[in-house]
């Protein structure tokens, strides 16, 4: 066998070992229950902003907390400790991502994505909307 | 219905030259076809002919559909949804063509244009290869131009006309039932551009990057050129320029992306991996080792299916990210993908009618291409190239595989799988690796000499470079202050290795220009670069791995244990005018403005100084209000650049948000002189009341009506306050001046004199009055390494490309 050929083999074993061991690392979506189930595990849940709880967030004090409640699809709600500033158009959120991880009955929110009506995209619904006869 | 005011014209002109160009090129796919392939010189010529006035006809046709989509744009008929969804009045004329391509359609009309452009210099330049490399771009063209057309077949959707009127787009809307609808508060503008693409490297690096994918498509023709006319070996000399320029031109597009992503958006970084930046750079990966195999092609005769196989795969990674960043299919995993528009199988077919055909025709022609039986040897130029090369392509496949598996496996199977914990880690803990094998190839390489090397040579030359490139790589390392502990011992020890690599990649490639070609500038551009690589992966490496975060008050942040390195307290609040503490310096907000006309950007004022030395500088990170009628704001960064590092901040939150929504109210109370009002901590005197003060504050005369109160406040913890609210009459209109006393959380207005001696006041207690910012700031060091090392990578690449193309026309 020639060394590129070798050379090749061994390149081609180390990709698909790398492969590998990202398959094992990769994560799931969840709702809140399925998030309790794997408690300390890290998950990313998707969920909403409970809109009729408050939301706990006094920048003077620590501008890297903040607590609110989630609550997914089926209904269910937890309470999500976020240390970080609130994103600046938080309450208009139609869903969240929420990747951390459920401890102590609550969830350990350590990134957040937001998906605003269309923050980045053109939702063409979103500008549908705004025809308005006034 | 008729509809006064509307301006059809445009649009049914536009939509007939797109048509136009569909036919055109199609024309000119099956002239340059039948000119490939036609066996008579005559015959060949006049399908030439033909195809070539097809070509230029379709290239005029697209030009002119990008100048009415401009005119309708640039002219506000907000009556056609391209204008009226992209843009607004207040956009000034170079952000009217960021918002050509804000949308699908008008980036795929950008796309094509470069095709044309392209296209128009092949035609010149091609010779006996047009016919057949034509062909190639002239389907290319037609499947663009279907992108574009807007049509039905039955049920099924064929692109997306960019012509369409607001009413065509949503028929059920209500306000159409009015013939007037244009003269309504809704029609009268725009939705405007995202907020985030109102920046200048949104004017640049779109038409830049689309020039790099549309580059792609030239030594992919020529390769498919090759294994059709069988002429397997007759393009690689003369594909070389356009194998360098579409890497040149790739390159720079992607990493002007990265400057727009370090600039403008708060990613906190130039790179996130994000699928649509790694769609991007992938291509790129693929076609750098196509380069090197090209080269080594032409030098030893080695590596010539390698070098079909990386076009072919490059190219079709320009189409996969197309389908990628296009379909929908990201959803959830990229920040600033599109939408799925309905024409995911339109994406499939266009992926597939350029893979399948080039696959089957590399097949069988893989035995006839040309190769040669004995191995390279193992102290040979080639070799090494060769493997560099590899590692390109498995580094790109790699990163494809990492993005593209959790869509595509959930799209198909309905499954949640999801990125991992830490999605970039997870791409930086193996492309570090890659950067290290690069890093190391690309300093030896050229030392080694094709076909096989002196080992005495090889030595002599190599033993200066490489101990420099130990001494300063080994000088960063310890007094570098290199510390990424976060991921743990391992991987800090690979970013070690790979700084020992990129500057070995630099030094071994600077002193080659002298030592290997004696100074010879001309023969210099894959030196320099390579210089120019090694530089970025420098700037990448020591820009990431010690980027800091500055924006943490030290006095409250303690050892919070493995926590705090897992939840790092990233933000500072700022309270207006209170000097704060920040680690290395101290930072004063000073106070916020409004610049533009129409309030939507509010830029605040920051001072930072030092607390070492004597530097002061002042930044202007701004929040922008979101546009296409969504509520709230985006922010924008700004950044002080030094030689040696930036200082980069944005706001993350700001009492202006809030402001709006502040439900707190005032509560009156009816006063004399020496009365008392108790607030929740503490109480407040009415000490005495000026008749038209002139003072620090304020300055009227004896012509103007104004009483102001004199309030001494004292909190429960003794400190005192004075608050001076103002009560004024002018032009029979009463001023209300409230005044506020932020520490305490109080506003109090002097709302009315009621009968004699006896003044109403009104007292509102609210912690939603103190105006301030909370804000990251980072320093990223050395990121002008980076952006110095893309520079003088471009510059190699234009160096190399000159001298080829001379080359081969003396040749």
């Amino acid at each position: 066998m020639k060394k590129t050929h070798i050379i090749i083999l061994v390149l081609i074993a180390a990709a698909i070992a790398v492969l590998i061991s990202f398959t094992g690392n990769i994560t799931t979506y969840e709702t809140v229950a399925s998030a309790r189930q794997k408690e300390g595990k890290f998950v990313r849940m998707i969920a909403k902003l409970d809109k009729t709880q408050p939301i706990q967030y006094d920048a003077i004090k620590n501008p890297n907390f903040m607590v609110f409640t989630a609550v997914d699809t089926l209904g269910q709600t937890t309470k999500v400790v976020y240390h970080n500033s609130k994103p600046t158009d938080f309450e208009m959120s139609e869903r969240l991502v929420l990747n951390g991880k459920m401890q102590n009955g609550q969830f350990e929110c350590k990134e957040m994505l937001m998906k605003c009506p269309s923050k980045y995209k053109d939702d063409p619904n979103a500008a549908k909307k705004n025809l308005t006869t006034n | 219905m008729n509809y006064p005011g509307e301006h059809l014209w445009p649009g049914l002109l536009g939509h007939f030259l797109i048509i136009l160009s569909f036919v055109a090129s199609l024309v000119a796919t099956i002239a340059y076809f039948k000119s490939s392939n036609a066996r008579l010189d005559n015959e060949a010529l006049s399908w030439k002919r033909l195809a070539r006035l097809s070509f230029i006809v379709e290239s005029a046709a697209v030009f002119a559909v990008f100048g009415i989509i401009y005119f309708i744009v640039s002219t506000h008929k907000f009556e056609y949804y391209y204008a009226w969804n992209h843009s607004s009045k207040d956009l000034s004329a170079s952000y009217l063509f960021s918002c050509i391509w804000e949308a699908q359609e008008g980036s795929f009309l950008l796309w094509t244009i470069w095709h044309s452009i392209l296209g128009l210099i092949l035609i010149n330049k091609a010779g006996k290869w047009e016919a057949p490399v034509m062909t190639v771009i002239s389907f290319a063209q037609l499947c663009l131009a279907t992108m574009i057309i807007g049509i039905y077949l039955g049920d099924a959707k064929i692109g997306i006309n960019p012509f369409l009127l607001v009413r065509e787009v949503f028929q059920d809307a209500p306000i159409f039932s009015r013939q007037d609808y244009l003269s309504l508060e809704s029609m009268q503008d725009g939705k405007g551009l995202n907020q985030l693409l109102q920046n200048y490297w949104m004017v640049i690096h779109p038409p830049v990057l689309f020039l790099g994918f549309a580059s792609t498509i030239v030594p992919f023709a020529y390769a498919i050129a090759g294994l059709w006319k069988k002429d397997y070996t007759g393009w690689t000399k003369i594909a070389l320029p356009w194998s360098l320029f579409s890497a040149c031109i790739l390159g720079l597009g992607i990493m002007m992306g990265a400057a727009w992503a370090y600039e403008s958006l708060s990613f906190g970084g130039f790179w996130a991996w994000d699928p649509v930046e790694n769609a991007s750079l992938v291509p790129w990966l693929i076609m750098v080792a196509g380069l090197h195999t090209q080269v080594i092609f032409n030098a030893t005769g080695h590596s010539l299916r390698a070098t079909y196989l990386f076009f072919i795969l490059s190219f079709f990674f320009i189409l996969f990210s197309t389908f990628l960043t296009r379909s929908g299919v990201l959803g959830d995993s990229s920040v600033h993908a599109f939408v799925d528009n309905g024409m995911n199988w339109q994406l499939i077919i266009f992926m597939a009618v350029f893979l399948l055909p080039a696959l089957f025709l590399f097949f069988k022609n893989y035995k006839q291409v040309p190769h040669i039986n004995k191995e390279e040897a193992t102290d040979a130029r080639e070799f090494w190239m060769f493997i560099g090369s590899l590692v390109f392509f498995l580094s790109a496949l790699v990163i494809t595989y990492q993005t593209a598996f959790n869509p595509i496996y959930n799209k198909i199977t309905g499954a949640t799988t999801a990125a991992p914990e830490d999605p970039e880690f997870a791409y930086n803990k193996i492309q570090i690796f890659v950067a290290v094998v690069l890093g190391l190839l690309s300093a030896i390489a050229q030392y080694l000499k094709y076909k096989n090397t002196s080992r005495a040579y090889f030595i002599k030359k190599m033993a200066v470079p490489t101990l420099l490139s130990l001494i300063i790589s080994l000088s960063i390392s310890i007094w570098g202050g290199i510390n990424f502990t976060k991921h743990g011992a391992g991987f800090l020890g690979a970013i070690h290795l790979a700084i020992f690599a990129s500057v070995y990649a630099i030094i071994a490639n600077a002193a080659y220009i002298w030592s290997g070609l004696k100074g010879n500038l001309k023969t210099a551009g894959a030196s320099v670069a390579h210089v120019g690589f090694g530089m970025m992966l420098l700037g990448i490496l020591i820009a990431s791995a010690k980027k800091e975060v500055l924006s943490r008050n030290n006095g409250i942040l303690l050892n919070f244990g493995k926590e705090s390195k897992e939840n790092p307290m990233e933000n500072l609040t700022l309270v207006k005018g209170l000097r704060t503490d920040m680690g290395k310096y101290w930072a004063t907000y000073e106070h916020n403005d409004s610049l533009t006309n129409f309030g939507n950007i509010n830029y605040f004022k920051i001072n930072f100084e030092s607390k070492t030395g004597g530097d002061k500088f002042t930044l202007y990170p701004n929040l922008i209000r979101n546009t296409k009628g969504q509520e709230g704001f985006s922010n924008n960064p700004d950044a002080k650049h030094y030689f040696t590092k930036d200082i980069f901040t944005y706001i993350s939150y700001a009492s202006t948000i809030d402001r709006e929504k502040d439900t707190a109210s005032y509560k009156p109370y009816a006063v004399k002189l020496n009365d008392t009002i108790f607030y929740s901590t503490g109480f407040m005197v009415l000490n005495k009341v000026t008749v038209n003060p002139d003072n620090d504050k304020y300055h009227y005369t004896t012509g103007d009506t104004a009483l102001m109160a004199e309030i001494k406040i004292t909190s429960y913890d003794s400190s005192g306050y004075l608050a001076r609210p103002v009560y004024a009459v002018k032009n029979a209109q009463v001023a209300v001046l409230p005044d506020t006393v932020f520490s305490q959380n109080l506003a109090i207005a002097f709302t009315k004199v009621l009968n004699d001696k006896e003044i109403e006041l009104q007292v509102k207690e609210s912690g939603k009055m103190i105006p301030f910012v909370s804000l990251k700031v980072y320093e990223f060091p050395h990121i002008n390494v980076l952006w110095l090392g893309t520079i003088v990578m471009i510059i190699g690449f234009v160096m190399s490309m000159w001298r080829r193309v001379k080359q081969y026309r003396s040749a």
